[in-house]
C-alpha cells in the first residue's frame, strides 16, 4: 500500500507539450481511474508514474519519496498492459515468476507465491500452458497475476479490458474491482470507457488534451461536471448541448427561473451553451415551458428508449425514457421538460458557470 | 575436405548470427551517440558481395598471416549486414509492451536480451542458420584464393583441383563421387528443414 | 521506424556493436578503401614499386577491347541467365499454384537444386556435356550434332547459362509461388466471371499483380549472375574459349590473381562496386514505392 502524489506533472515530446501540469494526492488503497478520449495524454501520464516515460517537469512521489529518477522496478509498481505483453515463449508460471526470479527470490518461495495467486485467479490448471494456448480472458488474468505476484505498492492498468469482448469485459471489470478491494493496493487505471471509469473508480481524473478537467468521485463528476467536456464525456448517451438562442421567450423564462444569478448573467453572453443530460429530459404536454423537438427516430433498447430528435434550429437532441412508455414515431412533434436543478450552463471556454 | 567445409560453414553461420544478434540488439534497443552513423556504416556492407573486394581482402588476410587458416576463410564472409538487417527487422516487430513489461519486472538490458528476445528469435535464428550454412558451404572463389594448402581445401573447391591440367583424361568417377559428397549435406539440410529454409530465404530478402 | 522503448547508456551498446564493427572495418571498409586506392596506381610486374596514375587505370580499362568485350559478355550472360531461370521458375510456379494437393512434394522436388553449390552444379553439367564422356554430348552426337563447348563460343555460353540458371530456378520458384499465392483468389474469380480465359487472366491480372515480385527477382538475379556464378564459370570454361565467357567478376580474379595486375583489378572492382551500388539503390527506391502499391 502506498500514497502517490503527482505535483505539477508535465510532459513534452520535443517542443510539443502533451501534459500540461497534473496535480493529485492519492490515498493508500485508493482506486483512481484516468479517463479520457484517445490522445488526451492519459496513457503517457500512467507511463510516467511507471517510469517508462521520462518526466519533463514536476514530480512523482510514492510514499512521500520522489521517484522521478528511479527505474520502473525500483518504484515497486506492477503494470498490466492493454495487449497483456505476456512473454510468448514462457508458460504461465514462468510469466508470473519472471520478476521474482530477477529479484533473486528463492525458488520455493516463488513457487508458493505463484500458486497462491494462480489459485486466487483460478489459473492453477493453466500454469504450464503458453499464452497463445489461452483465451483472451485467461491471458488477461495471467497479466494481472503477474502484477499481483510481486506484491507491489501500486498497480498500474493501461486499458486492460479493451481487447476483450463486451461480455467478458463486464465480468473482468467486476473481478478487478473485487481484487483491488481485497488486496487494497493503490491503483491507477487508464481507460477511454466512461462506464469502466464510473464503475471502478473511487475517484476519477477526466483528462482532456493533457489537462485534468476534473478530479472527483464518479457520482460527483456525473452530477456536477466542471466543464462541457466532462459533461459530454461522462454519461451515456452524451449530454445535449444547445445555445440559449434556440429557445423561445417563454421557454427561456422557464429556464432562467431554474438558474442561479451567475448562470443567468452568463446566459446573456453570446457563446454560452446550455447542457441537459438525456435522462433529465421528459416528454410533456405542449406548453410554453417545454422544449419542442421533431423526432428523427427512436431506439427501443428494452429497459429504456432513446428518442433522437432536432430542435427547431436543427441542433440534435436525445431524450432517454423508460422503455414502458409509448414509442414516438419519426416526424412526430414532441415537447420535453427538464427536471429541476439539472440544467448546466457553460461559458464559451467550456467552464461551468 | 568435408571437415574443412563443415568448419567453414558452421563458422560463418554461427559467427554471423552471434555478431549480428548483438549489433542488431544494440541498434534497435539503445539510444547512444553515433547510433545512426554506425547503423549506416554496417548497412552499407549490404551492397557489396565479397567478390567485388576480393583482391584487397586477400591482401588483408595475407598481411594478417591468415592464409590457409579457418579464421581467414570465415571472417571476411561474416562482414556483411544481411543477418544484422534481418534481426533488426524482427526486433522491430517485437511489441514495445514486452520490453516495458520486462523493465517493470526488473530486467536489465542483457537479461531482457537473454530471457526474452533471444528465445523469441529462435525460429528466425534457425531459419537464418540454414541459409547461412548453405551459403558458407557453397563458397567457392574465396576458399580457392585463401587455401593453397590442400589440407585446408573445402570440398566444393576441392573438386576443381581434381581436374587434371592439360589434356589428361579426367578421372570422372572420383570427381562425380566427390561432387555428390559435396552436394549431400546442404541438400539434406534444405529438404529436412524445408519450412525453416523457405522462411529464412523469404525473410532475408525482405 | 523507431522503438518507443530504449535502454539508457552507451557503453553496453558500443560493446555489443564492437565485434561487428571490427569485422566490418577490417574486412570490408579497409579492403574497399584499398581497392579504391590501388585503382589509382600501377605496379611493376614484380610488385616492387607502384606509380600513381590517378584515373589512368580506368581510362585504360574503358579503352581496353577485352574489358569492353567482357562487359558485353556479362550483359549477355546475366540477361540470359535471368531470363531462363525466371521464365522457367514462373512457369513451374504457375503450374504448382494450380495444384491443390501435392504442391508440397512438388516444392520439395524443386527446391533442392538451391542447395547445390554453383561450382558443383558447374561440374555436374560439365560432366553431362563433356566431349568424351558426356551423356548429352553423346545423344547430340547421335542426332548428328557435334557439341564441343571447349572450342565453340556459343556452346560454351549456352552451357554456363544453363548451369547457372538451373540452381537458381528453385529460388525464383519459391518467390513466384509465394507471390502467386498472395494474390486473392476472389480477384481471379472475378476475372473468370468477366469471361477472361486462363491466358488472358494471367496476362492482365496475375502478371501485373506479380510485378513487385518479378521486379525484386530481376534485381536479385542480376546481382547473382554478376557475382555468384563465378564458381560455374571457373569450373566449366575458366572464362574461355578465348574469353568468350569471361564475365567481369571473372576478369577481376584472372587479372588480379593470375595476371597480377593489381591496379587494373582494383579499378575493375571499383567499377563493379559502382554497378552493384546503383542496382541496390535502384531496388531500395522501388521497394519504397511498392509500399504504396
Amino acid at each position: 500500500m502506498a500514497t502517490i502524489k503527482l505535483g505539477n506533472l508535465k510532459k513534452s515530446f520535443g517542443k510539443t507539450e502533451v501534459i500540461h501540469g497534473i496535480d493529485i494526492d492519492i490515498d493508500e488503497g485508493e482506486f483512481i481511474v484516468i479517463v479520457g478520449p484517445s490522445g488526451c495524454g492519459k496513457s503517457t501520464m500512467l507511463r510516467m508514474v511507471a517510469g517508462l516515460e521520462t518526466i519533463t517537469s514536476g514530480e512523482v512521489q510514492i510514499n512521500g519519496a520522489r521517484v522521478n529518477e528511479l527505474e520502473p522496478m525500483d518504484r515497486n509498481i506492477a503494470m498490466v498492459f492493454q495487449n497483456y505483453a505476456l512473454y510468448p515463449h514462457m508458460c504461465v508460471f514462468d510469466n508470473m515468476a519472471y520478476g521474482l526470479k530477477i529479484a533473486k527470490m528463492p525458488k520455493p518461495e516463488i513457487a508458493e507465491r505463484v500458486r497462491a495467486v494462480a489459485e486466487m485467479l483460478e489459473l492453477e490448471e493453466y500454469l504450464q500452458r503458453r499464452p497463445r494456448e489461452l483465451s483472451g480472458g485467461q491471458r488477461q488474468r495471467v497479466a494481472m497475476g503477474r502484477a499481483i505476484v510481486r506484491k507491489p505498492d501500486v498497480f498500474l492498468f493501461d486499458e486492460p479490458l479493451s481487447n476483450l469482448d463486451a461480455k467478458l469485459r463486464v465480468q473482468m471489470r467486476l473481478e478487478i474491482k473485487e481484487l483491488q478491494r481485497s488486496l487494497a493496493v493503490t491503483t491507477l487505471y487508464v481507460t477511454h470507457d466512461q462506464v469502466e471509469a464510473m464503475t471502478l473508480a473511487d475517484r476519477m481524473i477526466v483528462m482532456n488534451d493533457g489537462i485534468a478537467d476534473q478530479i472527483g468521485a464518479p457520482l460527483d463528476v456525473y452530477e456536477n461536471p466542471a466543464t462541457a467536456f466532462v459533461a459530454g464525456f461522462i454519461g451515456s448517451p452524451a449530454t445535449n448541448f444547445f445555445g440559449a438562442d434556440e429557445l423561445t421567450v417563454s421557454q427561456n423564462k422557464a429556464l432562467t427561473a431554474a438558474l442561479n444569478d451567475a448562470e443567468r448573467a452568463a446566459l446573456d453572453q453570446p457563446a454560452t451553451m446550455i447542457g441537459i443530460r438525456p435522462e433529465h429530459l421528459q416528454i410533456c404536454e405542449p406548453n410554453g415551458a417545454c422544449l419542442t423537438l421533431t423526432v428523427n427516430y427512436s431506439e427501443a433498447l428494452g429497459a429504456e428508449t432513446l428518442i433522437h430528435g432536432k430542435l427547431p434550429k436543427g441542433t440534435a437532441i436525445t431524450i432517454r425514457q423508460n422503455g414502458r412508455l409509448p414509442l414516438p414515431e419519426g416526424g412526430q412533434e414532441l415537447s420535453a421538460v427538464w427536471s429541476e436543478h439539472s440544467v448546466m450552463v457553460f461559458e464559451q471556454n467550456g467552464r461551468r458557470v | 575436405m568435408l571437415m574443412n567445409s563443415l568448419i567453414m560453414a558452421l563458422g560463418i553461420a554461427l559467427g554471423k548470427i552471434v555478431i549480428s544478434l548483438l549489433s542488431a540488439f544494440a541498434i534497435v534497443y539503445f539510444n547512444f551517440p553515433g547510433r545512426r552513423f554506425f547503423f549506416w556504416m554496417i548497412f552499407l556492407t549490404l551492397m557489396l558481395p565479397v567478390e567485388v573486394r576480393i583482391v584487397p581482402t586477400y591482401q588483408v588476410i595475407a598481411n594478417f598471416g591468415m592464409l590457409n587458416s579457418y579464421s581467414g576463410l570465415i571472417f571476411p564472409l561474416i562482414a556483411s549486414a544481411t543477418a544484422t538487417f534481418l534481426f533488426r527487422q524482427f526486433f522491430m516487430t517485437v511489441p514495445d509492451e514486452l520490453t516495458e513489461a520486462a523493465r517493470v519486472d526488473g530486467a536489465r538490458p542483457m537479461q531482457f536480451f537473454w530471457d526474452i528476445l533471444l528465445p523469441m528469435s529462435r525460429t528466425n535464428i534457425a531459419a537464418l542458420f540454414v541459409i547461412l550454412f548453405i551459403y558458407g558451404w557453397n563458397q567457392y572463389l574465396w576458399p580457392l584464393l585463401i587455401t593453397t594448402d590442400p589440407e585446408m581445401n573445402t570440398i566444393v573447391m576441392g573438386i576443381k583441383q581434381m581436374f587434371p591440367s592439360g589434356d589428361d583424361v579426367a578421372d570422372w568417377p572420383v570427381i562425380m563421387a566427390t561432387s555428390i559428397l559435396a552436394m549431400i549435406p546442404p541438400i539434406i539440410i534444405v529438404i529436412s528443414m524445408q519450412k525453416l529454409f523457405i522462411r529464412g530465404l523469404v525473410d532475408s530478402e525482405k | 521506424m523507431e522503438k518507443r522503448v530504449k535502454f539508457k547508456g552507451w557503453r553496453l551498446p558500443m560493446l555489443l556493436l564492437l565485434p561487428q564493427l571490427v569485422v566490418t572495418v577490417v574486412f570490408f571498409f579497409y579492403p574497399a578503401g584499398q581497392a579504391v586506392w590501388q585503382s589509382m596506381f600501377i605496379s611493376d610486374p614484380f610488385g616492387l614499386k607502384s606509380q600513381f596514375v590517378g584515373l589512368g587505370n580506368f581510362e585504360f580499362l574503358l579503352a581496353d577491347k577485352f574489358y569492353r568485350a567482357s562487359f558485353i559478355t556479362t550483359a549477355i550472360f546475366s540477361g540470359l541467365t535471368t531470363l531462363v531461370s525466371m521464365g522457367a521458375a514462373l512457369y513451374l510456379a504457375v503450374l504448382a499454384d494450380r495444384l491443390i494437393k501435392g504442391s508440397g512434394a512438388y516444392r520439395t522436388l524443386l527446391i533442392w537444386p538451391y542447395a547445390v553449390a554453383p561450382a558443383v552444379a558447374g561440374v555436374l553439367w560439365l560432366f553431362m556435356f563433356n566431349s568424351r564422356v558426356g551423356v548429352v554430348t553423346w545423344y547430340l552426337g547421335l542426332m548428328g550434332y557435334d557439341w564441343n563447348h571447349v572450342l565453340n563460343d556459343n556452346e560454351a555460353m549456352g552451357l554456363v547459362v544453363v548451369a547457372s540458371s538451373w540452381g537458381r530456378i528453385s529460388y525464383n520458384f519459391l518467390f513466384f509461388l509465394a507471390g502467386l499465392q498472395a494474390i486473392p483468389k476472389s480477384v481471379i474469380e472475378a476475372a473468370a466471371i468477366d469471361g477472361a480465359q486462363f491466358w488472358t487472366r494471367f496476362r492482365t491480372i496475375v502478371f501485373p499483380l506479380l510485378s513487385p515480385t518479378t521486379f525484386f527477382l530481376l534485381v536479385v538475379n542480376i546481382v547473382y549472375a554478376f557475382f555468384e556464378t563465378f564458381g560455374v564459370i571457373h569450373t566449366i570454361t575458366s572464362g574461355g574459349p578465348q574469353q568468350a565467357t569471361t564475365i567481369l567478376v571473372y576478369k577481376v580474379f584472372s587479372d588480379g590473381f593470375v595476371g597480377q595486375d593489381l591496379g587494373s583489378s582494383a579499378a575493375q572492382s571499383v567499377i563493379l562496386l559502382v554497378i552493384v551500388g546503383a542496382l541496390t539503390i535502384f531496388q531500395f527506391k522501388f521497394i519504397e514505392r511498392r509500399v504504396h502499391y
